[in-house]
């Protein structure tokens, strides 16, 4: 590594340099291709570059799926009529639950807490007979596991569903007709089918260009001043904005194949809708990845240490992209405090407009903001990198 | 003895090298009171503050009424009255609603005169889970309604359903989200401790001291594995005592079996930690290492969503993912007084992956020795 990093130095002839010239392209060419070849030849940044955001994409696509598909639930048959029957087999019937019927409540309940299953319904002794006496209530004893609060949510709605069905139908061919007076219709708007991948995706690849921009540079750049090569390259007749643009175009393309690579797999091996513009996703994929870059520069000039840079880079551009952009976990529902402090974050913008060119389209009138706050936040961070450098250089 | 000894001295020389400067210091507690202050108030799945916009064409009671009921209920703390399908729109367009209800003008006439009258929710697909959860909360508050108008009108309900929740009653996210913390905190505290230690020695030369040293690479390995185990259980137990003094959330089960399991997942991650650092030749490539392999195991662990909702395959898949069998042992120990069985069905597991990781660490450094 050092050994290539000195023949490039040699291979950029100073006197054709031009001297006091603020920027020449001949030495930015030579700067650019060093860097490039100091992307390719370490195993571990193609790694991030090209391997994590497949793998991540995967897991996204396949491992985070906050809809449920068939939650196991216990039963429990104190009754023998026909009535708690029918309404077991409406149980069974539903495409949502796996229902294991048990033969002791003591049982039941081990499998509770040992999380075999997710929750249990349990129909007493005198459920029949209370159902064709007048005036007498028969109740269904539904228990779910509180440890997973959107899992209990769910065996809750799932079996009360089930049960309204099945009450519905047992008045129908009782040929008392029940009908609920209100009826709540729901209608999906930009994501018909509901899945929770069509919109994770998108979001997710928010986090994966914070992983290039941020972390991948931060670490690189540490590295040269952790072992000198920057004072050289100083020492050089490199300009500042030389050194800085020599840093960023290579990132900034790498990180542009990267999100081309997300888009193609997510559309076409996951199969995510998308509505928009490859231009719209240019402008606002380009801003993003600047102001990650800016931020990863600042910290790695910053710093000065790879150790430090990386846990730096960690707190500081991953953890917030993951937590308080809103990909996952919503903004709204966070204290106020917490919300305002994701106005400060780039990816609560490239989320939101990642999430509207996937599955709303190219609506400008929804992009302008996001853009205009992700163009801001690159003048600050770069402008801080710059800051930064041309103090280290003094 | 001398077995112990030379031990000994490379502990201590870990310990000196992890605890000697200031910046080492605090990056081993600032991230855990970061993460332990923020993680329980971002990474939530409950929708609170949510708003609901409004339209509404009809001003009998049972709209005024079924209105109200929406309003009083926590999740939305905004209600966006909209007077037209083009004002819904834009609520919805620009995100201002998460949900849209929409009531038409004959539904008080219907409902009066006995037939069934349904009333439109239209739901935001861009956070489709989010507005899952609060049209599900709007449902719940209708069910209320219609069960108080029932007991109004003197109709008699043959059946009813009697629903609770074991372990957390109410439902809160935080006692959910501080156990499966531990072990998230953990993880990333001590797998890049020994991941980046040995990668750090390997890029100032000093490892190969060591290798010429009297000491044997177990040894090294066994010198490199205690300060992380160290790592690993002090940072658990911070977050633990703010789960319970801070947050409140109850700990039912027994320390003794959270601090045994916990032994063995430190000594899994020691065995993958030193695995990486085994194939890696710089602090960078350690570091993106142990990165590749954490993101992902953290994610599937079951904790941003279950594993239950994984494809088959997958599920099967996440056997070999330690991260996984510990947030379990946690949440139960911690939640639901597990079983000593129980949680020896999660922590074996955790003794194989940590076999065969420690091995195969053992034996790269055996072949960088010889």
């Amino acid at each position: 590594m050092h050994s290539s990093v000195k023949c490039d130095l040699a291979g950029t002839d100073p006197k054709s340099g031009g001297g006091g010239r603020w920027l020449s392209w001949r030495r930015l060419r030579a700067l650019c291709w060093k860097e490039t070849l100091q992307i390719f030849r370490d195993p571990s940044s193609v790694l991030i570059a090209f391997f994590m955001p497949l793998l991540m994409l995967f897991i996204f696509g396949y491992g985070i799926n906050l809809d449920f598909s068939r939650l196991r639930i216990g039963l429990r048959m104190e009754d023998a009529g026909t009535e708690a029957a029918a309404f077991a087999a409406a149980l069974t019937g539903s495409p949502w639950l796996e229902v294991h019927a048990y033969d002791s409540r003591a049982a039941m309940e081990r499998a509770l807490v040992d999380s075999q299953i997710r929750g249990f319904v349990v129909i007493a002794g005198d459920f029949s007979r209370r159902l064709q006496q007048v005036g007498a209530t028969a109740p269904v004893q539904v228990v779910a596991d509180g440890s997973e609060p959107n899992i209990a949510q769910f065996v809750r709605s799932t079996v009360s569903g089930v049960w309204q069905n099945w009450q519905i139908q047992r008045a129908g061919e009782r040929g008392e007709p029940m009908t609920r007076e209100i009826s709540l219709e729901p209608r999906v708007w930009f994501n018909p089918s509901a899945e929770s991948r069509n919109f994770i995706i998108p979001g997710s690849i928010t986090v994966i260009m914070t992983v290039i921009g941020a972390l991948l540079t931060s670490l690189v750049v540490a590295r040269e001043w952790e072992r000198g090569t920057m004072e050289a390259l100083l020492a050089s007749p490199v300009t500042r904005t030389e050194l800085l643009l020599s840093k960023i175009v290579p990132y900034y393309g790498l990180g542009m194949i990267s999100l081309m690579l997300c888009v193609a797999v997510a559309h076409w091996v996951l199969r995510v809708p998308f509505r928009g513009t490859l231009g719209a996703l240019w402008v606002v994929g380009s801003f993003f990845l600047l102001s990650v870059l800016g931020i990863g520069l600042a910290i790695s000039t910053g710093m000065r240490n790879q150790f430090n840079a990386a846990q730096a880079a960690l707190n500081a551009a991953f953890l917030p992209a993951v937590m308080l952009s809103g990909f996952i976990y919503e903004i709204s529902s966070m204290p106020p405090l917490l919300r305002g402090v994701t106005h400060l974050i780039p990816a609560r913008y490239f989320v939101s407009s990642m999430q509207t060119i996937f599955q709303a389209g190219t609506i400008w009138k929804l992009l302008v903001p996001d853009i205009l706050m992700l163009a801001g936040t690159t003048v600050v961070f770069i402008g801080l990198t710059a800051k930064l450098t041309k103090r280290r250089m003094e | 003895m001398i077995f112990l000894s030379r031990i000994q001295s490379l502990v201590r020389k870990e310990f000196q090298s992890l605890l000697s400067t200031k910046s080492g210091k605090m990056l081993l507690i600032m991230p855990v009171i970061l993460q332990t202050a923020l993680f329980p108030f971002a990474a939530t799945l409950e929708v609170k503050n949510a708003s609901l916009a409004v339209f509404n064409e009809d001003c009998g009671r049972p709209a005024v009424e079924m209105m109200e009921r929406f309003a009083a209920s926590g999740a939305f703390t905004r209600i966006i009255p909209v007077w037209s399908a083009a004002e819904v729109e834009r609520a919805i367009g620009t995100r201002d609603a998460l949900l849209a209800v929409h009531i038409p003008a004959d539904f008080s006439r219907k409902i009066t005169a006995g037939e069934s009258s349904p009333v439109q929710v239209i739901l935001d697909g861009r956070r489709s889970n989010s507005a899952q959860i609060a049209f599900s909360y709007l449902q719940s508050v209708l069910d209320g309604y219609l069960k108080d108008r029932a007991a109004a009108a003197g109709r008699a309900v043959p059946s009813e359903i009697i629903a609770r929740n074991w372990f957390v009653p109410n439902l809160e996210y935080t006692h959910f989200i501080l156990p499966s913390l531990v072990a998230i905190i953990t993880t990333i505290g001590s797998l890049i401790v020994t991941a980046l230690s040995v990668a750090r020695e390997r890029e100032q030369g000093t490892f190969e001291q060591l290798l010429v040293s009297p000491l044997s690479p177990e040894m090294i390995m066994v010198g490199k594995a205690v300060p992380a185990v160290a790592v690993g259980f002090f940072q658990a137990t911070l977050i633990l005592l703010a789960a319970v003094f801070l947050y409140d959330v109850p700990f039912r089960g027994s320390l003794a079996l959270l601090y045994g399991g916990m032994f063995f997942y430190s000594l899994a991650l020691c065995g993958v930690g030193l695995f990486i650092s085994s194939i890696s030749k710089t602090q960078q490539q350690a570091f993106l290492g142990a990165f590749v392999f954490m993101v992902p195991a953290i994610l599937l662990s079951g904790y941003t969503a279950p594993v239950e909702n994984m494809p088959p395959w997958l599920q099967d898949l996440t056997w070999i993912n330690p991260v996984r069998h510990f947030v379990e042992v946690v949440k139960g120990v911690f939640l639901k007084d597990a079983s000593l069985g129980r949680v020896f069905s999660l922590v074996w597991p955790l003794v194989v992956i940590g076999t065969v990781n420690l091995t195969l660490a053992a034996l790269m450094f055996r072949r960088k020795a010889a």
